[in-house]
């Protein structure tokens, strides 16, 4: 248990890429399999479910550090952070726990607590706290309140396990997909040198695409990319072998059940098919608002009236593998071409679809399409080099998602609230307002886009116009006015404004405008109906 | 006997202002701290010890300084005027006000952890006490300074294993000669900032004892194994960026918690503070037998309403102190180049 958390203290003191690929090699290299097989599991980000009731462990470390319920939340609202809150609160003691293995420590005393009566909860954390200190505690915590999360990235995992064991990077990956269970057993399949072993049901890595931040034109000529619409669903890969359909989310999940009407379809396929696509909501030949899309997403059972109120499609860009083949190292062209036959030869009627590409041969054609992807009720554009074969991960140079500009709105700061992690203690999270006659309504909440610096200054801003507290939230006096960007608008019968906007953001602070500058309620409306506008 | 005006906390009955952010007449002056330390007053009283950096500090203003050593008194319109040791930083007071036999302590910056830089604060019995709160809230408690030192000195080593420079960030006035006394000079050559050189040759000729330093220059930083201490403006400057591979940190109460350090970004963040953490400011509070306490800059809210609930009469005091800011700041050679101090701009 020492040696991971001090692997958590390494990866959380370094910011360079070397160092945190240094530390995370070391702790391989000396791992007995059952801990590196845990270990495994935290790095990717998969962590036990919170394992006990906030509230009542917010109960539970107040008593325990001695301090009333409203101080231990002054004090959270300071540090931005539960877990180490309680780190910080509850004293240490000098009986410290005799060292034992992170697997032992996982599966006979985190684990277990997820399955006590709260009475036994209780007993349980009070001597769990007793008895670790310093960062061993903060991780205990950490995975208790279902937060831990660790700063390496998949990629920089399979890289220092690559380094570790050999094996290739992609194989390691490859294994990394789908389902496992955290053993010694595994662990050793995973770092296993026979590489010919890839399970039938994985999906392959997805291949990411990078942003477009250059101008198109820079791309070299237009006719050496082929331009698709990008849409506004859920990145997927359909796997179909073994006369069985998995559909796999770009977050490696399994969404078994949850699209019965794309899976209908996929049995049709041919074993030894591998599909990347596009879930979305679909109805008569064009897609619906990514709001209806999420009707059906957090639904593990989808009943019948939400299957035919939201009906959903794939619309398949890519083909990994036909006939059992891995196709991933073809070039883009000759893999659309073969999808295309594969979709093709679908009954009529059914729910996979071309994502259609898009005919152009000029830059400027590129640039006009961009701009209708609203009335498509797409994204934006995905750029993908003809010549490309499919990558791992995200790289440079060959697949672009090239977004539309977004929407934007200046508003009025009105309420802040503190932050949390590295924005601990300063108020960085915002509730912007708009003019409705001579009222501000609060329609949006962002909290990213600012620089450090612009952060601090509003921090002070908020602490020195401070018009009522309620809890941690500030309410201000009307004075800072912000661009704010997003990336669609619905209407809310749950926001007191009416609208809901998607992906808000600050673009900039208009140190130039005043709070009666702002836009109106009735500007944003108007927005809302071109948005609704057919296409 | 003490109120807060526009230009800051005043005694009606001696007619003098203690720490004005605003240029005033008579001013008695706990630490020379920009916060506390205005330019631009008719008179400055301060702790004898603290004469010097108060002088450094007001550049023009200095004739206008007056010393008074330490627990000597003196009666200013009949109130009876005495400067205890604060600890915060060298010359650090606070300022105890008697009359009628009513006694208020008006103080300042303290903290009540050992440092060799400075005369310790000692408690002084009153009925009003003023006290700071920046860091008022239960999660601040400091770890042993001993043990902080002993941090610094291996991460100083590991740097010199690596052939690289390291970074140490703190405030040139107080903070950095506080590293300075804690550092390991057999590890290797200390150099110091501009900023920090001028306060630590004051230090110096007041008397405290600090290893030996150079003045930073690039030539000299490039010989690897040096630690340089330098204010918090200089991350990140091209100042640092000439001394080639190098390690950063940064001491401040504040890097006690995770999301302020990695908001920082320094390669390290040292738990130091020259404030009391949450014990230490309720114990120094019992110490001085207060029944009434006054609760300025930092987390007031809370602390007012712990005092309240343990049975103090307690209320905030609106002042413009900052305390321990976690940005940069608060350096000489800033102050000196804007020509503004934090208070005056902020009145504009």
């Amino acid at each position: 248990m020492k040696a991971f958390a001090e692997l958590y203290d390494a990866i959380d003191r370094t910011t360079a890429t070397q160092g945190k690929v240094a530390a995370v090699v070391a702790y391989f290299r000396d791992a007995p399999p059952e801990d590196a097989a845990w270990a495994v599991s935290f790095l990717v980000g998969r962590r036990p479910k919170r394992l006990i009731r906030s509230a009542d462990l917010r109960m539970w470390a107040a008593e325990a550090a001695d301090v009333p319920d409203w101080l231990f939340e002054e004090s959270y609202a300071q540090a931005g952070d539960l877990a180490e809150t309680i780190s910080l609160l509850v004293p240490e003691s000098d009986d410290e726990a005799a060292e034992s293995s992170l697997a032992y420590w996982v599966e006979h005393q985190l684990l277990p607590l997820g399955q006590m009566e709260p009475q036994q909860q209780r007993a349980a954390l009070l001597g769990i706290w007793r008895t670790l200190r310093g960062s061993a505690r903060f991780v205990f915590n950490k995975l208790i309140t279902g937060a831990f999360r660790m700063g390496v990235s998949d990629g920089l995992l399979v890289r220092a396990l690559a380094q570790v064991s050999g094996v290739e990077a992609d194989a390691i990956s490859h294994r990394l997909m789908g389902q496992w269970e955290p053993s010694a057993a595994w662990y050793a399949r995973l770092v296993h040198p026979d590489t010919d072993d890839a399970d039938w049901s994985r999906p392959y890595p997805f291949y990411l695409a990078y942003p477009l931040e250059q101008d198109a034109e820079s791309l070299g000529e237009a006719h050496e990319w082929q331009v698709e619409w990008k849409w506004d669903g859920i990145r997927a890969q359909l796997v179909r072998r073994r006369g069985k359909t998995l559909l796999w989310s770009r977050g490696e999940e399994l969404l078994a059940g949850r699209f019965p009407e794309v899976e209908q379809t996929a049995e049709f396929l041919p074993d030894g098919t591998v599909i990347d696509g596009e879930l979305v909501a679909w109805r008569d030949g064009a897609p619906l608002p990514f709001s209806e899309l999420q009707r059906r997403i957090n639904r593990k059972t989808i009943g019948k009236k939400l299957l035919a109120d939201v009906p959903c499609a794939m619309l398949a860009y890519d083909l990994l593998e036909l006939g059992g083949v891995d196709m991933r190292s073809r070039s883009m062209q000759e893999r659309r071409d073969a999808l295309d036959a594969v979709v093709r030869a679908l009954p009529v009627g059914g729910t996979m679809h071309m994502s259609p590409v898009i005919t152009i041969d000029t830059w400027d054609a590129v640039h006009a399409a961009r701009a209708g992807s609203r009335e498509k009720r797409a994204e934006g554009l995905m750029l993908k080099r003809r010549v490309s074969p499919y990558g791992v991960g995200r790289r440079v140079g060959d697949w672009y998602k090239w977004k539309v500009t977004p929407l934007t709105v200046d508003a009025v700061l009105v309420y802040a609230q503190s932050g949390h992690g590295r924005r601990a203690g300063l108020y960085t999270d915002y509730t912007f307002a708009v003019w409705d006659g001579d009222a501000l309504v609060p329609f949006a909440k962002a909290y990213s886009g600012l620089t450090d610096a612009e952060i601090r200054e509003v921090d002070r801003y908020v602490r020195n116009n401070t018009l009522e507290k309620f809890g941690p939230v500030r309410t201000v006096t009307p004075g800072l006015v912000f661009e704010l960007a997003f990336e669609g608008i619905q209407e809310s019968t749950r926001h007191k404004s009416g609208i809901a906007v998607r992906f808000p953001r600050i673009s900039r602070w208009r140190t130039d405008k005043l709070p009666r500058d702002a836009d109106s309620l009735a500007t944003i409306k108007a927005m809302l109906r071109a948005e609704r506008a057919p296409a | 006997m003490l109120r807060v005006t526009e230009s800051g906390l005043y005694c009606d009955a001696g007619d003098f202002f203690i720490d004005p952010w605003r240029p005033v007449a008579r001013a008695i002056v706990t630490h020379a701290h920009s916060d506390h330390l205005t330019w631009g007053c008719g008179s400055y009283l301060v702790a004898e010890r603290g004469v010097g950096v108060s002088r450094e500090r007001l550049g023009q203003w200095q004739d206008r300084v007056e010393g008074i050593p330490f627990g000597e008194s003196r009666t200013i319109n009949g109130v009876r005027v005495s400067l205890h040791p604060a600890g915060h930083i060298l010359g650090s007071a606070q300022i105890r006000l008697e009359r009628n036999g009513e006694v208020w302590v008006a103080s300042g910056d303290y903290k009540t952890d050992p440092d060799p830089t400075c005369d310790a604060w000692e408690p002084v019995r009153c009925n009003t006490f003023i006290t700071e709160s920046t860091f008022g809230l239960p999660i601040y408690r400091w770890p042993a300074p001993r043990a902080v030192f002993a941090d610094v000195n291996t991460w100083w080593r590991e740097n010199v294993a690596a052939g690289r420079v390291s970074l140490l960030f703190g405030y040139g006035l107080g903070k950095a000669q506080r590293l300075l006394a804690g550092l390991d000079p057999s590890i290797g050559p200390i150099l110091l900032h501009g900023a920090v050189e001028r306060m630590t040759t004051l230090y110096r000729q007041a008397g405290i004892d600090l290893p030996p330093t150079e003045y930073a220059t690039a030539a000299r930083g490039a010989s690897t194994g040096a630690m340089i201490v330098a204010p918090p403006s200089a991350d990140g400057s091209v100042w640092a960026r000439k001394f080639g591979a190098h390690s950063t940190a940064f001491a401040s109460g504040w890097m006690l918690v995770r999301g302020a350090r990695r908001r920082r970004s320094v390669d390290r963040g040292f738990t130091l503070s020259d404030h009391v953490d949450w014990p230490q400011l309720l114990s120094a509070i019992s110490a001085t037998g207060a029944e009434r306490v006054l609760v300025t800059h930092g987390f007031t809210g809370p602390v007012v309403r712990w005092l309240r609930d343990h049975g103090l009469q307690a209320d905030a005091l609106a002042t413009r102190y900052e305390g321990e800011r976690d940005d940069a700041g608060d350096t000489p050679s800033e102050v000196a180049s804007d020509g503004l101090t934090p208070a005056s701009e902020e009145t504009t």
